[in-house]
């Protein structure tokens, strides 16, 4: 085995693996919760249906896609692989066993609040990314006058079968600028009209959330970045703005499109 | 006291075992855990009945025999302790006890509550050593070592290589053993020549016996009984990690 192939089959490389992909996710999750804080835009989903376009086609963004797509598929076969050699290493339970004495919850739980995560990031991207890539989506066409960008004039487009190009130029004639795009947006608000979706994605920013408040911490202290300097702000940032903020400013999109769309 | 006792008995490393209940009858608040356990061993005894196995040997809390998961936790309920510096005063009086081994592929039950440790010494053979011929006293201060450095090494030196930490881990994960280990070496200048030669050999050693991996629930340092922290984790992550991607062998 070269010394790549032995450092990472190592118990420490193998969590090395889980911490890198772990904290790579965390970065997605901040893009991706700033992109998607265009959802609280009242302008018919122009904002959204545009920047979608520009995260499906922008090519460095496309190269970062793909590592994030292997980066979760690897973080999840890892933590099997794992989890299976710790089942091996405690063959005979105890009959007696006090976790709640010595450890939080969270630290003990990581493989059923990322089976939660996973399972609802399948349902997450098979409705909305899948349906963007490969769905028949409705488009939108949005004229924005140029001198006064609050008049919006959005005109849905229903699917028809027939091929609609993606469309963003000035039309200086009639003084507006025109938007024609996947209208992903009403996609979005239709989900989050039935209740028992915004649940779903309630509970799922919940079982984020207590995952963040262990895993970003535990993924320094894997690498072994651990210095009473900056240690407190580790911890911080884990639990106050991975474990509280960014779950929480998630959740708020599905009920705020509940209530207020 | 009156106590209800639930003790493993397990014949040999082979047998399945299984938790057999047992009256703890007239025990002294101020016996050790281990001296009730006497008491109850001399009753069988005197019944013509097997004793219950367990380790111990010097019962003042520094050799790291003695074992035993009390009540879902290593050492029982108490923090900073062994087994043998647990005292009864610490249970209810009518209290049922649950008294098992330590449960670890890498720990084997020899008898009852006693399990096979060598594996920590093979790990300890693996690397946790410093290879220098002793020769005549060096001047004491011939090698300056600043005190918060020689204090962190002194903690992780307090390693008694009980198991608490594998028993506590819900993997059944030996980090907090080997990175003291690691670390009390790693710390001071004597250990610098072999630190990282040390580590990745100390680690292969940990992984081939079978030990699970860290998840940093942080519950072995909360059962050690000399409270080494799990930051001594972090260090052997550091160096192992620096020693496999950045430094050349030697």
């Amino acid at each position: 085995m070269s010394n790549y192939a032995k450092t990472f089959s190592s118990s420490l490389g193998k969590k090395l693996i889980m911490s890198l992909t772990g904290l790579f996710l965390c970065i997605f999750l901040v893009v991706h919760l700033i992109g998607n804080l265009q959802l609280f835009k009242d302008d018919g989903g122009q904002a959204f249906n545009a920047y979608s376009y520009f995260m499906t086609h922008f090519p460095p963004i496309k190269i970062v896609s793909y590592i994030l797509y292997i980066s979760i598929i690897v973080h999840a076969v890892y933590a099997l692989i794992l989890t299976t050699g710790n089942r091996k290493a405690r063959p005979v339970g105890y009959a007696y066993y006090k976790g709640e004495a010595n450890s939080p919850w969270t630290s003990r739980n990581m493989g059923i609040l990322g089976t939660i995560i996973l399972i609802f990031l399948v349902v997450h991207m098979s409705n909305f990314w899948a349906q963007y890539h490969w769905g028949d989506l409705p488009h939108a066409r949005y004229e924005v006058s140029l001198t006064n960008p609050q008049d919006v004039v959005v005109t849905p487009i229903p699917f028809d079968g027939s091929e609609i190009a993606h469309a963003d130029y000035v039309d200086a004639q009639a003084g507006k600028q025109v938007l024609i795009a996947k209208d992903l947006y009403k996609i979005v608000t239709e989900s989050f009209s039935q209740w028992w979706y915004v649940l779903l994605y309630v509970i799922s920013m919940a079982a984020l959330s207590f995952h963040l408040i262990h895993g970003f911490r535990s993924a320094f202290q894997t690498l072994g970045w651990d210095n009473s300097k900056y240690i407190p702000l580790i911890r911080f940032l884990g639990v106050w703005v991975f474990g509280v903020l960014i779950p929480l400013a998630f959740a708020a999109m599905p009920i705020y499109i509940f209530l207020f769309r | 006291m009156n106590l209800t006792l639930k003790v493993w008995r397990q014949k040999n490393t082979e047998d399945k075992g299984k938790l057999v209940t047992y009256p703890a009858s007239d025990i002294s608040p101020d016996m050790s855990f281990l001296e009730m356990l006497d008491v109850v061993n001399e009753g069988l005894i005197k019944k013509n009945e097997d004793p219950i196995h367990f380790d111990h040997d010097c019962r003042e809390g520094i050799c790291g025999m003695c074992s035993l998961h009390i009540n879902g936790r290593p050492h029982g309920p108490k923090q900073g302790i062994t087994t043998c510096q647990l005292h009864m005063r610490s249970f209810k009086d009518g209290e049922t006890i649950v008294i098992e081994p330590w449960r670890a592929a890498a720990f084997p039950v020899i008898k009852d509550l006693a399990t096979n440790r060598e594996a920590f010494e093979r790990i300890q053979q693996a690397g946790g050593f410093i290879s220098v011929n002793t020769g005549g006293v060096p001047d004491a201060n011939e090698i300056p070592i600043p005190k918060v450095i020689a204090d962190e090494a002194f903690n992780s030196a307090t390693c008694i290589q009980c198991g608490a930490c594998v028993a506590a881990c819900k993997n059944a994960s030996a980090m907090l053993f080997v990175s003291a280990k690691v670390s009390q070496l790693a710390l001071l200048p004597q250990g610098q020549p072999e630190r990282y030669r040390r580590v990745q050999a100390m680690v292969a050693q940990m992984d081939a016996e079978g030990f699970g991996n860290c998840t940093n629930t942080g519950a072995c340092e909360a059962e050690c009984p000399k409270e080494i922290s799990i930051s001594n984790i972090a260090r052997m992550n550091r160096d192992y990690l620096n020693a496999k991607l950045f430094k050349d062998e030697y």
